[in-house]
C-alpha cells in the first residue's frame, strides 16, 4: 500500500504570499517508511512544508509529485493539527466522521469508532461531547480520527506542542504503534527530546529551506552543518 | 386618561383569558391561520436561507462581500414595500396575476418569505462563518466536497440556526404591513392575529385588540418554548 504513493518528490517547491516567499525552493525526496521528523526553530517553515506536501498550501513554484495522481494521494493521507480541531459532536461521531464522508455505513463507522476509542484510551468518553475533553484527549481524538481511515501517510503538525509529559508519552505511543502498523508518519516538532525518541529520519528546516536531512542517529550524533549543530546544542538559530 | 388605559389593559387581559378558556371558534380560526401562514413561510424561508448562508460561508466568489452586505441591508426591508411589490406582481395586471394568488394565504406566505429570508440568512451566516473558521483546516484536509461542507456546517450549527429560525418566526408572526396589503384581511380567509388587531383598533375595540395581542404574544412565546424544548437547547453539555 505504501509504495502506491512514494517516493514523494519535491523539486524547487515553494510557496509565496503577497510576493513574499514563505518556504522554498525545496528539493526533497521521501520514501514510504518510518517516522520522519521535520525539525527547526519557530518560523522556519515546518508547518508550511507539511501543508505544501499535503496539498493544503498553495504551491507557487516547483513541483510536489507522488507516484500516483494528487487526488489519489490526498485520499490516502490525513493531517493532524497543532491545535486539535474537533467537531461539535460526540467523540464517537467525531471518530466516525471521516468514514461517513467516504460512504461507510453508519453502523460500520460507529463500530470502527468504538474500536479506535479503545485503542487510544477514549472509550470511557465515547458519548461525551468532544469539546469538553482535555487538550491531550482532544489531540488523541484527532490522531485516532486521522488513523481511522487507515491512511498510508499522516502529517502531524507539532501534535504535542502544548501538552504535558504524560499526554505526550501517550500520543507518542499511539504514533509508534501506527508506524509499526505500516503508516508513514511525517511530524513537525521543535522538541528535541521528542525527535530523539521517535524519529527514524530528520529534515532540518531553517529560514524556509531544508537545511539538512539524514537518518536520525546520524543527524543527532554527527550533524553536517554548524547551524544544525548549534540547534542541537540548544543555541538560538535563525 | 391613564386610568382608562389601565382599565383597557385589564379588560384586554380578562377578555383574552375568556376567549381562550371558552375556546372561541373565531379566535382559534384566526390564531391557527396565523400559525399556518408563518410556520409555512418559516419552513420555506429556512430551506432558502440556511443553505444560502452556508454557501456564503464556505464559497469564495467575486461578489461574495457585496452579497453579504446586501443580505444584511435587506434585514431592514420595509414590510409595507414588500407587500406593495408582491401586490403588484400578483395583481391581475401583474406578471403572476393569472395564478390568482392575491388576497390568499399563499400571497401572505410569499410576502413573509421575502421579509424573513434575509433575516434568517444573515443571522445564520454569522454563526456558520464562525464555525467554518473553526472547521476550515480540518475539512480542507479531509478534501470534502462543497455539499459535504455545507451539510457538516448546517448540522453542527443546528442550535445556533434554531435561533436564526426563531428570529424569523418572531418577525413573521408579528408582521402586519405586508400581509395586510397582499392578504386583504378578509374574514374567514386571510385574517390573522396582527391584521385582526389592526382592524379592532381601528374600530375602537381596544379591549378586543388587546386580547388578540395577548393571544399573539402567548402564541409566539409558546412556539419559541416548544422549539427550544424540542431542540434541547440550554441543556448540560450541549450547544
Amino acid at each position: 500500500m505504501v509504495s502506491d504513493l512514494f517516493p514523494l518528490t519535491l523539486k524547487g517547491a515553494e510557496t509565496s504570499r503577497r510576493g513574499k516567499r514563505l518556504v522554498g525552493p525545496i528539493d526533497l525526496s521521501l520514501d514510504g517508511q518510518g517516522l520522519c521528523v521535520v525539525m527547526g526553530p519557530n518560523g522556519s517553515g515546518k508547518t508550511t512544508l507539511l501543508r505544501l506536501m499535503h496539498g493544503t498550501a498553495r504551491l507557487t513554484g516547483g513541483t510536489v509529485k507522488w507516484t500516483c495522481d494528487t487526488d489519489t494521494a490526498r485520499h490516502h493521507q490525513a493531517f493532524v493539527f497543532q491545535q486539535p480541531v474537533v467537531l461539535r459532536r460526540t467523540v464517537e461521531e467525531n471518530l466516525a466522521y471521516p468514514l461517513q464522508l467516504r460512504g461507510v455505513a453508519r453502523k460500520t463507522a460507529r463500530a470502527a469508532a468504538r474500536d479506535w476509542s479503545e485503542k487510544v484510551g477514549l472509550e470511557p468518553h465515547l458519548q461525551r461531547r468532544a469539546m469538553v475533553l482535555s487538550g491531550g484527549e482532544q489531540q488523541k481524538l484527532a490522531i485516532a480520527r486521522a488513523l481511522i481511515t487507515d491512511p498510508t501517510l499522516v502529517f502531524l503538525d507539532e501534535p504535542t506542542a502544548s501538552l504535558d509529559g504524560r499526554a505526550m508519552r501517550e500520543i507518542e505511543a499511539i504514533l509508534l504503534q501506527a508506524k509499526a502498523d505500516g503508516t508513514r508518519l511525517i511530524l513537525s516538532t521543535h522538541d528535541m527530546g521528542q525527535a530523539r525518541r521517535i524519529a527514524d529520519e530528520v529534515v532540518f528546516m531553517l529560514g524556509g529551506k531544508v537545511h539538512e536531512t539524514g537518518a536520525a542517529p546520524q543527524f543527532f550524533d554527527a550533524p553536517q552543518t554548524p547551524e544544525a549543530r548549534a540547534f542541537l546544542q540548544g543555541d538560538i538559530v535563525e | 386618561m391613564g386610568g382608562s388605559a389601565i382599565v383597557d389593559l385589564w379588560e384586554g387581559l380578562r377578555h383574552a383569558f375568556w376567549l381562550i378558556v371558552t375556546f372561541d371558534a373565531e379566535l382559534a380560526d384566526i390564531a391557527l391561520r396565523s400559525l399556518r401562514v408563518t410556520l409555512t413561510a418559516l419552513v420555506i424561508a429556512c430551506l432558502i436561507a440556511l443553505p444560502l448562508a452556508a454557501l456564503l460561508a464556505v464559497r469564495r466568489f467575486r461578489w461574495r462581500r457585496a452579497t453579504i452586505a446586501v443580505l444584511n441591508a435587506l434585514m431592514g426591508l420595509p414590510p409595507v414595500v414588500v407587500g406593495l411589490i408582491v401586490y403588484i406582481f400578483l395583481s391581475r395586471s401583474g406578471p403572476f396575476g393569472a395564478l390568482g394568488l392575491l388576497f390568499t394565504p399563499t400571497a401572505m406566505i410569499i410576502a413573509q418569505v421575502i421579509i424573513i429570508v434575509p433575516l434568517i440568512a444573515s443571522i445564520a451566516h454569522q454563526s456558520l462563518r464562525e464555525l467554518w473558521a473553526e472547521y476550515h483546516d480540518l475539512l480542507i484536509s479531509l478534501n470534502v466536497t462543497q455539499m459535504q461542507k455545507v451539510r457538516t456546517l448546517l448540522w453542527d450549527a443546528r442550535r445556533a440556526l434554531l435561533t436564526a429560525a426563531l428570529a424569523g418566526f418572531g418577525r413573521g408572526i408579528g408582521e402586519v404591513g405586508a400581509i395586510m396589503i397582499v392578504g386583504g384581511n378578509i374574514d374567514n380567509a386571510t385574517r390573522v392575529l396582527t391584521t385582526a388587531i389592526a382592524l379592532e383598533t381601528g374600530k375602537g375595540e381596544f379591549a378586543l385588540a388587546l386580547a388578540l395581542g395577548f393571544v399573539l404574544i402567548a402564541l409566539a412565546l409558546g412556539v419559541n418554548l416548544l422549539i427550544h424544548w424540542v431542540g434541547q437547547t440550554e441543556r448540560d453539555s450541549r450547544w
